[in-house]
């Protein structure tokens, strides 16, 4: 990682700001950075399951304003219209339809909590001390025309990257053919659950739950959306 | 801008999403910390790709097409957990353990029962 010569490693410091005079891009990089991990961490950790969903939507809309920050803006309206818009709304339908419970439940997490604490500590502090002592020395340079505008996503995209476009129009075809069949209600069921049979009453009971028409409806009209 | 903070930044987020997948019960929770880390490694191809200057624009190219994979995936993970609920009338991972290894095969069926019906 130190491979650089001394000598080209300090001309591309001079040529740069460096840490202690951060411009005003930087400044709100930081703090929306930080609102972003604030929301992220309380996703993860809340034990109101609703509230979970409803925090990830300030740490989607955070990562959104990152985009801008960083010139690349119609990524930034595609997160905000499919993540916030779309996949929030099926994670709060998909809430509901497993009857979360509202308001706090204690067994949120599982009993391994401190395992997987200690090994995102471990990996955080790992990719932190590695990506830092590799990017030291290098700046985004935001000068210049916008390189993530609609013009020119377009542009790319529509020239140079038309075959993997298409192919992922496929991929969408086949998960939106794959949720309606996994959501669909067999009316053969019978057969099927052998496990469910010794116990008629939970065989029964969750039924209701799931009997709401409109969701392999809204799955099919996110997927064409997006 | 330093390139430090965008990918501070997304390590940060992924290793939230870590702890989300490994500490989560319900599963629902744990889709939402697969979207944490699917977006954390969105940021780092926004910034290498703005870093870069690259024409083709791989990096941006790669997010719209992660963006889309991973609608494709809740859709289609969510739709397994509906039907799994549907099924054991639970998402909690940790009482889905039919396909685990115990100790002998013969209290295996007793105890999905028993689990179940707690």
């Amino acid at each position: 990682m130190h491979s650089v010569a001394p000598s080209v490693l300090a001309a591309a410091v001079a040529d740069h700001p460096g840490f202690l005079s951060p411009t005003g891009v930087e400044i709100a990089f930081v703090l929306v950075g930080l609102t972003t991990l604030g929301a992220a961490v309380i996703t993860v950790t809340t034990r109101q399951l609703v509230h979970a969903a409803l925090w990830l939507v300030v740490a989607l809309g955070g990562l959104a304003v990152e985009y801008l920050l960083l010139t690349a803006e119609f990524i930034a309206w595609v997160q905000v219209l499919i993540y916030v818009g779309s996949i929030v709304v099926l994670l709060l339908f998909g809430l509901m339809l497993t009857r979360a419970p509202i308001g706090r439940s204690p067994d949120a997490d599982s009993g391994n909590r401190w395992i997987a604490l200690g090994v995102a500590l471990a990996s955080a502090a790992a990719l932190v001390w590695v990506v830092v002592d590799a990017f030291r020395t290098t700046w985004i340079d935001l000068e210049g025309p916008a390189q993530g505008s609609t013009a020119v996503t377009g542009a790319f995209l529509f020239r140079n990257w038309v075959l993997p476009f298409e192919a992922l129009s496929v991929l969408l075809l086949a998960a939106l053919v794959g949720a309606i069949v996994l959501s669909r209600k067999h009316d053969t069921d019978t057969a099927v659950r052998r496990d469910t049979a010794v116990r008629p009453d939970t065989a029964v009971r969750p039924d209701p739950a799931v009997r709401p028409a409109p969701d392999p409806a809204d799955r099919r009209g996110k997927e064409e959306q997006s | 801008m330093h390139l430090a903070y965008p990918a501070v930044l997304a390590v940060l987020l992924f290793c939230t999403g870590l702890y989300g997948v490994l500490a989560r019960r319900n599963a629902i929770l744990v889709l939402m910390s697969v979207e944490l880390m699917l977006n954390a490694v969105n940021l780092n191809l926004v910034a290498f790709d703005v870093w870069l200057r690259d024409t083709l624009h791989s990096g941006q190219a790669l997010t719209l097409f992660t963006i889309a994979i991973a609608a494709a995936e809740i859709g289609i993970g969510l739709a397994i957990v509906l039907a799994v609920y549907r099924n054991r009338g639970s998402s909690d991972i940790d009482r889905l353990r039919d396909t685990a290894e115990t100790d002998d095969a013969e209290t295996a069926g007793s105890t999905t029962n028993a689990e179940a019906t707690s």
